[in-house]
């Protein structure tokens, strides 16, 4: 008995406890954001309440959210941008992960150096002068400011993934249609690319999650109201001066939030592929 | 290699391919084509579909980040401001930088945060990692809940954190004064050092699921069969964990490093949006730092040469890492 005890308490110590501390932790600021967002002010900004729940649930801050500000307008802008900038990103990284992976011809080896050094250049690094750039070409504040220089970051780790996801599918399959018939080019898009879908998934989701999310760039490229993303009109016009609309912010965070959760818990293996891929190389 | 001289012979309708291709066989394989399409023809080349193939990425590649780069040293060496054109003054922005003391601030600043940050999220992520590693029921549900912090946009739960925070209505300082340990409120953002340590937790926060997962991905890979080895030699939990997990998934751990310290060397958004490098300037990094300078004051020119500031960190890791994957090819 006492052995037993003992072992009980030793798996409580070195796992349970730990395990629930982690759990808590992780996901206590999204209980946060939550409760906040169906808090009426009144409990909100009252330190004598007790702020972990409520038992007058409101639906004030959604409704201040949709009627007085443009968040509808803002997550139409971020799906948009989201979406263009990852179907560009895709098609560029699927042919150029394609090239490095199967082909040979003199400059690949460097060519995959230079794709490996742009994934690793941040955007901070650039935004200043990139914001020249996108004023010179005349598409300062409008969508397309994010879509072609979201890509910079997103085209790199595509390409990376895919090159990777190619290096596992037998060259003998491709080899097979060719002699069959088929020509060079009709053996990539007929055969290779079907094979490498749950890779392309993969890269997909990784990076409509990153450009969903994406804060620098839009910040600085994106000036009106009307042109915001979700993260850069909740952060910017929710909070005048000083004054910090804590109900709607907490609202927008947790609307900004459920579109990249549910895809991602859509496809969580595919995510953590990409995610470990990424890294791997 | 072989199959490319027979192809032209077996697929007569598809591959007018002439290149390769010794020419006894084209000269068989040809003439029933009739004219063949030149640009299918060209595609037959792997060098001329690596061109082709390669060309969309190079262009955008080109255009926003190596235009760009170039652009950011020549603004880097003027002293040009929103709204007019600026002429060279050499190095004189970075002899200003290394005489302003925010700056100086926010060079330490940044190597504390990305030392520190770096720090807890390996030791915390390979914690979690080794938990996730185990069997227990609800395993796959609480591995996806741990990506959330990763996943979401960084701004919308750095504002939940920032909210908790709160000068006033901190939820820390509710729990902490309901349960007597301070009777008075805790300022979280009001002073540098505190400001700081709140900008760590929020980045190990957001951070440690990255390193928990992708360490998890090494650890899946590590043999048991090893472990049982080691046991059966009489090593305990720790020596195991040392002497043959650690030496195991060291590769996979470096590159996690590297990578993470990259995205926190460079971070902005957090730090931004949490104290937009207040109170007094006192938690600025280079990326605040020179939005601030940049976008706020105009000073494209010096904002640039703040930035720049990165460059010589960033290419160090670049060439450690590649240094580190050519010698394990």
């Amino acid at each position: 008995m006492a052995v037993q005890y003992g072992s009980r308490l030793k798996r409580a110590l070195t796992f349970h406890i730990p395990l629930t501390v982690m759990v808590v932790a992780t996901l206590f600021p999204f209980y946060w954001m939550v409760i906040t967002s169906i808090r009426p002010d009144a409990e909100l900004y009252n330190v004598k309440m007790n702020p972990f729940f409520t038992l007058h649930p409101t639906l004030s801050h959604f409704y201040y959210l949709f009627e007085l500000t443009m968040f509808p307008r803002w997550a139409l802008n971020t799906l948009f941008i989201a979406t263009v900038s990852t179907g560009i990103s895709l098609f560029c990284g699927l042919l150029a992960g394609y090239a490095l992976a199967r082909l040979q011809f003199r400059w690949a080896p460097s060519m995959g150096t230079v794709i490996f050094i742009t994934y690793l250049v941040p955007p901070t690094l650039l935004f200043i002068p990139l914001g020249d750039v996108v004023k010179t070409f005349g598409i300062g504040d409008t969508p397309w400011a994010v879509i072609l220089t979201y890509p910079t970051f997103l085209i790199p780790f595509c390409t990376w993934l895919l090159m990777g996801y190619f290096k596992t599918i037998p060259r003998e399959i491709e080899d097979c249609a060719r002699i069959d018939g088929a020509s060079r080019f009709q053996a990539m898009v007929k055969i290779t690319f079907p094979l490498a879908i749950p890779g392309i998934l993969s890269a997909g989701i990784f990076a409509f999650t990153l450009s969903w999310n994406e804060f620098l760039y839009a910040l600085v490229f994106l000036a009106s109201p009307q042109q915001k993303t979700i993260p850069i009109g909740v952060f910017t016009e929710l909070v005048r001066g000083d004054v910090f609309y804590w109900g709607p912010l907490m609202a927008g965070a947790l609307l900004g939030s459920i579109p990249v959760a549910l895809v991602y818990s859509m496809f969580v293996e595919h995510y953590v592929t990409a995610l470990t891929g990424a890294v791997k190389g | 290699m072989a199959d490319q001289r027979i192809e032209p012979v077996l697929a007569k309708s598809a591959a007018p391919g002439l290149s390769a291709i010794p020419a006894p066989v084209v000269v068989v394989a040809v003439p029933k084509l009739g004219r063949p399409k030149r640009m299918g023809h060209l595609l037959e080349r792997e060098h001329i579909l690596a061109g082709v193939l390669l060309a969309p990425t190079l262009v955008i590649l080109t255009l926003f980040i190596a235009y760009p780069f170039v652009l950011g040293i020549w603004l880097a060496v003027s002293d040009k401001v929103v709204g007019r054109p600026g002429n060279f003054v050499g190095l004189h922005n970075f002899w200003v930088n290394l005489n302003d003391t925010i700056f100086l601030r926010a060079f330490q600043n940044t190597f504390v945060y990305t030392f520190l940050a770096t720090i807890f999220k390996l030791v915390l992520g390979m914690g979690a990692a080794l938990l996730l590693n185990q069997h227990f029921r609800f395993k796959r549900i609480v591995r996806a809940s741990m990506l959330l912090p990763w996943i979401v946009p960084t701004v919308l739960s750095t504002l939940a954190w920032q909210w908790m925070f709160d000068a006033t209505f901190s939820v820390f300082n509710w729990m902490l004064m309901n349960t007597g340990i301070i009777s008075q409120r805790i300022l979280w953002l009001g002073d540098g050092t505190l400001a700081m340590g709140c900008l760590i937790t929020v980045n190990v926060w957001r951070g440690m699921p990255f390193f928990a997962i992708t360490l998890l991905a090494g650890l899946q890979t590590v043999n048991p069969d090893l472990h049982e080895a080691a046991e059966i030699d009489g090593a305990n939990a720790w020596q195991r964990f040392w002497r043959v997990t650690l030496p195991l998934i060291k590769p996979i751990m470096l590159v996690v490093v590297l990578f993470s310290m990259i995205a926190t060397f460079a971070d902005f958004q957090l730090i931004y949006v949490l104290t937009r490098g207040g109170p007094y300037s006192s938690t600025h990094v280079f990326g605040t730092y020179a939005y601030e300078i940049a976008m706020r004051a105009a000073k494209l020119g010096q904002g640039a040469s703040i930035s720049l500031f990165l460059f010589p960190f960033l290419l160090m890791v670049i060439v450690f890492q590649l240094w580190y994957i050519r010698r394990s090819d």
